[in-house]
């Protein structure tokens, strides 16, 4: 399996990661105490895995250049498969069910509210999975609307009182106005200037945000946001996280139905249609500008209706909570769990967003990981963690 | 219908801006130009001077873009990594009590041999597999090598600015000049003029500089004519990662401090002024990163300065609606 | 007969390079009729000029699609193109490689639909009979064509001939009263070409459709059209049945007394 040619080839890409780390990893400087540390252990550590990591890779590369030349293609996920089997279809989504029924009941308020991060971005995952998935428009600016939702609902309450069931539908139409208002200049533009642009424009908002004192208290962020309240009734501090948990998972199958309804109608099939090849989209008919535009803006409306829910789940607001970081990390879950796939993208946020919740001791290596799994799966998996599998149609004999 | 609103809301709007664009700064410059001449002159050359170090950068991305077409988004950490490498060696040989010039000298060298040996090896691993992939999957594969880089000096350095020792001394220059520049500005301008003109002697005269420019027409041609697509590819990363190294190791002496987040924003103004100045064009570059760093310097000078990045977006913007190719790049016409 | 498609001094400028230059043509309803040329003398161009990919230079583009009155093309972008009734095909094969055959087609029927974001969301009855009627329509498209048997095949999957084939049904679905094909036989086996030669008479003959093609196949092009226009080095250089255009002498020329590609 491995030839000694490898071995080699591998022993020569370590010592040059070795010299190429060297400084970075080994060397640790304190200019102020003029101090140098040498750690010696991470040269040893980086020689090893970089050793065995390229045996991996190209282990991999290899094995991906033989898949390509069998080529068998249709190798449907496990999840999809436990779906389609009608017998096992419904105990596995009767188990899932009790599963988040149960969750806040059995579990503690901690974990509870963990839970509800991890399910906003959930949202998020589906709506940005609309832009970047399905559309094939690269939204690095895709928090700007999250903050859009999270400040609409906190500056409507504070300045008029309004309540969050209104400002859900409200924000859900600004989020869609604000996406259609920014597509309209940008999406004209090649994909590849559209990533920088919105990533310009998610950073004009925060900017905007952390310096226009009188419009959103700055910094400092707007305080006392309220959680939602029952038909009148306020719950106290245990009861509302868990009625935002039922909310979150109401809100999350909305998502999950109306953003499967879309991806198998016509604007779905043109949106992939669009993906695939621009120029016979559109001498099929299909108005490319508008068809764009159109994911841009529903992604949108996705963004704005999670970041109310936000708000009403932490009760504060600032714009260190809108960093090109949560762009990105949104991006990552859609990316890594599968571009087009909602049950890779759900599933590529409960574990992106839960593991490192729960391994506080490598949480710190997050980021590292995030960028380090974008790239492996580009290279070696580029459908993701859960391929999608796209709804055949059929043809059935329409009686007439 | 739908047609013929857009098309009046172009038009208006590219009216619109382009007046706001020019007649307002145009209005208010001039008046403050007579007021204070010498402080327009400061922030001249303070613009120049950064738009010397963008130039550096954006001639990465605009020869990459040129070649693969790729925004290569982990340009900006390839400068941070110059820029980091030679404080470390600076640090440590200055520890060590070696003499200030050859501390000097060998942090230059460093820092660009190490960034180019970085630039190679981020293209070898997120670029490199991806060649017949969709544009889509190298760009987020370039999203995470930028990432990965950040954090991975994050982690093994510290997240924290660390202080950056000038490496340039500094010296007075006669009168009327002591007070508009320093001795560092003068050093990033000098330094990039002669970058230009190595870099320009490369592209033009020699045969991979010859290479270079056929790959960028037609790759497949390029292949067919005997020239190692592969080998020209990396030659544009590493040339690329110099440029970026030296231009990290300036704009550290120049502001004095550093930290694993730096190459992020540069690298975004950067890549603004390749697009401004028509991506893919090597002279576009250095002019579009002029015409930035300037007019970010009067702007903050004269206007807000909490809004820079504001206006360097805007800017992005602007061009991308008028002008989408650039001051002095081509009109592309896809092929069909 | 009135002109379906009238073509008036089409000019197509890239820089310097004067790619289409003054060209006029005409198809008339029920015919069909052929652009021939050597090897980039612009026909592909002149596609890409009608269909609104390249917007010309100079020149106009004129449609009076049957019962309907004439309408200007200039200016419109390649759907709205599409949406008037001009469909075409690629000389590269351009299908959705990530779909069935039948969902290519149903692709080409997306701008004859009516539903909008909301209702694909809310999904009420007309919406689902919408659906239902494309996948019927899409599948009488396959029928005519010839391709029913691979309906719910992937499209990459189909052996050449039935690719070129499945991308005249895409277009099909569009209904267009012009079909713009871009070289449809090329890569075929003769075998393969014959059935085109069938299928694009059995079009104009029971679909209503005028046909204007760029091909290389002389022998296809002679028996097929109706009208043959000849294109070379951007400029119009003869117009006539087949039997004129073959005696013609510049055209002869156009071919055989430059060195320029044998077509």
């Amino acid at each position: 399996m491995v030839t000694k040619k490898e071995i080699k080839q591998s022993f020569f890409i370590a010592l040059w990661f070795m010299v190429l780390t060297f400084p970075i990893m080994v060397i640790k400087v304190n200019t102020i105490k003029h101090i140098i540390l040498f750690r010696w252990e991470n040269f040893v550590w980086v020689g090893v895995i970089g050793f065995f990591a390229s045996l991996i890779w190209n282990y991999f590369l290899r094995l991906k250049e033989q898949k390509k030349k069998s080529d068998n293609g249709d190798d449907i996920p496990l999840v999809h498969r436990l779906l389609q089997n009608e017998r096992v279809r419904i105990p596995f989504l009767a188990a899932i069910a009790v599963f988040f029924l149960a969750y806040p009941f059995v579990f503690p308020m901690y974990h509870t509210s963990i839970m509800i991060s991890a399910l906003v971005y959930v949202m998020l995952g589906l709506g940005l999975n609309i832009v970047v998935g399905l559309a094939g428009l690269l939204d690095l600016g895709y928090v700007a609307f999250y903050a859009v939702g999270a400040y609409a609902y906190a500056l409507l309450n504070l300045h008029f009182g309004i309540s969050f069931w209104i400002v859900l539908p409200v924000s859900a139409v600004l989020g869609f106005i604000c996406g259609t208002l920014l597509g309209y200049p940008v999406l004209r533009l090649r994909g590849d200037y559209l990533a920088i642009v919105t990533l310009g424009f998610g950073e004009i908002i925060r900017i905007i945000l952390e310096n226009w004192d009188e419009f959103s208290n700055g910094p400092r962020g707007i305080p006392n946001v309220p959680a939602p309240s029952f038909f009148g009734y306020q719950f106290g501090q245990h009861g509302s996280v868990i009625y935002i948990y039922f909310i979150v998972i109401a809100l999350v199958l909305l998502t999950i139905f109306f953003v499967s309804r879309l991806e198998n109608s016509k604007i779905g099939r043109a949106w992939i249609a669009l993906r695939d090849d621009e120029i016979a989209c559109q001498a099929m008919g299909i108005d490319k500008f508008k068809t764009k535009l159109t994911a841009f803006a529903l992604g949108a409306t996705w963004a704005s209706i999670a970041g109310v829910v936000f708000a009403a789940k932490t009760s504060f607001v600032n714009p260190m909570s809108f960093t090109i970081w949560e762009s990105i990390t949104i991006l990552c879950v859609v990316v890594i769990g599968g571009m087009g796939s909602a049950i890779g993208v759900i599933a590529g946020a409960l574990v992106l967003i839960l593991l490192p919740e729960y391994l506080r001791a490598v949480s710190e290596y997050r980021m590292l990981v995030f960028g380090a799994l974008q790239v492996i799966v580009m290279v070696f998996k580029p459908e993701g963690l859960i391929q999608s599998v796209r709804k055949k149609y059929k043809f059935e004999k329409l009686k007439d | 219908m739908f047609r013929s609103i857009e098309f009046i809301n172009m038009r208006l709007l590219k009216i619109i801006l382009g007046i706001t664009a020019v007649g307002i700064p145009g209005f208010f410059g001039i008046k403050e130009i007579i007021a204070d001449p010498v402080y327009f002159m400061e922030l001249f050359l303070g613009g120049l001077t950064r738009g010397s170090i963008y130039a550096l950068i954006a001639l990465g991305y605009t020869m990459v873009y040129g070649i693969i077409q790729l925004i290569n988004f982990a340009h900006g950490e390839i400068y941070m990594i110059g820029a980091m490498t030679a404080l470390i060696v600076a640090s440590v040989l200055g520890l060590w009590g070696w003499n200030s010039a050859v501390i000097a000298i060998l942090a230059f060298v460093f820092a660009i041999v190490y960034s180019c040996a970085y630039g190679f090896t981020v293209e070898k691993i997120a670029y490199k597999p991806l060649r017949n992939a969709p544009r889509l999957s190298a760009l987020i594969s370039a999203i995470g090598m930028s990432l990965f880089l950040q954090n991975y000096v994050m982690l093994a350095q510290t997240p924290n600015f660390l202080p950056f020792e000038s490496l340039i001394p500094d010296f007075e220059f006669w009168e009327p000049f002591a007070h508009i520049i320093t001795a560092v500005e003068m050093t990033i301008i000098v330094t990039t003029v002669i970058t230009m003109i190595l870099l320009g002697i490369l592209i033009k005269f020699t045969k991979i500089g010859k290479a270079m420019r056929a790959t960028a027409q037609d790759k497949v041609m390029a292949s067919l004519v005997g020239i190692n697509v592969n080998n020209v590819i990396s030659t544009t990363f590493v040339v690329g990662s110099a440029t970026a190294a030296i231009g990290g190791v300036l704009i550290a002496c120049h502001v004095g401090q550093i930290n694993f987040f730096i190459g992020f924003l540069a690298g975004l103004k950067a890549f603004i002024a390749a697009v401004l100045g028509g991506i893919g064009s090597v002279p576009g570059a250095v002019l579009g990163s002029l015409v930035l760093g300037i007019s970010e310097s009067l702007f903050t000078g004269y206007f807000w300065s909490e809004y820079e990045d504001v206006f360097a977006f805007t800017i992005l913007v602007i061009i991308l609606i008028f002008r989408p190719s650039g001051i002095l790049g081509k009109h592309e016409i896809s092929k069909v | 007969m009135e002109p379906i498609l009238n073509v008036k001094n089409l000019t197509m400028n890239f820089g310097g390079l004067k790619a289409l230059d003054n060209i006029d043509l005409t198809v008339e309803k029920g015919q069909i009729a052929a652009l021939i040329g050597p090897n980039g003398a612009g026909k592909t161009t002149f596609f890409n000029c009608i269909t609104g990919i390249y917007q010309p230079s100079e020149g106009d583009v004129e449609i009076t699609p049957p019962g309907k009155p004439m309408d200007r093309l200039n200016g419109l972008k390649t759907n709205q193109v599409t949406e008037r009734g001009l469909a075409r095909t690629f000389q590269n094969i351009r299908l959705f490689e990530g779909m069935t055959v039948l969902e290519n087609v149903m692709i080409g029927r997306h701008c004859r639909l009516k539903s909008s974001i909301l209702s694909a969301m809310l999904r009420p009855s007309s919406q689902k009979n919408e659906e239902k009627q494309a996948i019927a329509d899409s599948y009488k498209v396959l029928e005519k064509i010839g391709l029913d048997q691979y309906v719910n095949e992937m499209a990459v999957n189909l052996p050449y001939g039935a690719q070129r084939r499945l991308e005249i049904a895409r277009a099909l679905a569009t209904d267009p009263f012009l079909l713009l094909l871009d070289e449809p036989a090329a890569g075929m086996n003769p075998q393969e070409t014959k059935e085109l030669d069938e299928l694009i008479i059995w079009l104009r003959d029971n679909e209503d459709l005028s046909i204007l093609l760029i091909e290389h196949d002389m022998k296809l092009v002679m028996s097929l059209s109706d009208n043959i226009h000849v294109v070379d080095y951007g400029k119009k250089i003869a117009e006539g049945t087949p039997d004129e255009i073959k005696s013609n002498p510049d055209v002869i020329k156009a071919y055989l007394g430059d060195d320029s590609d044998d077509a």
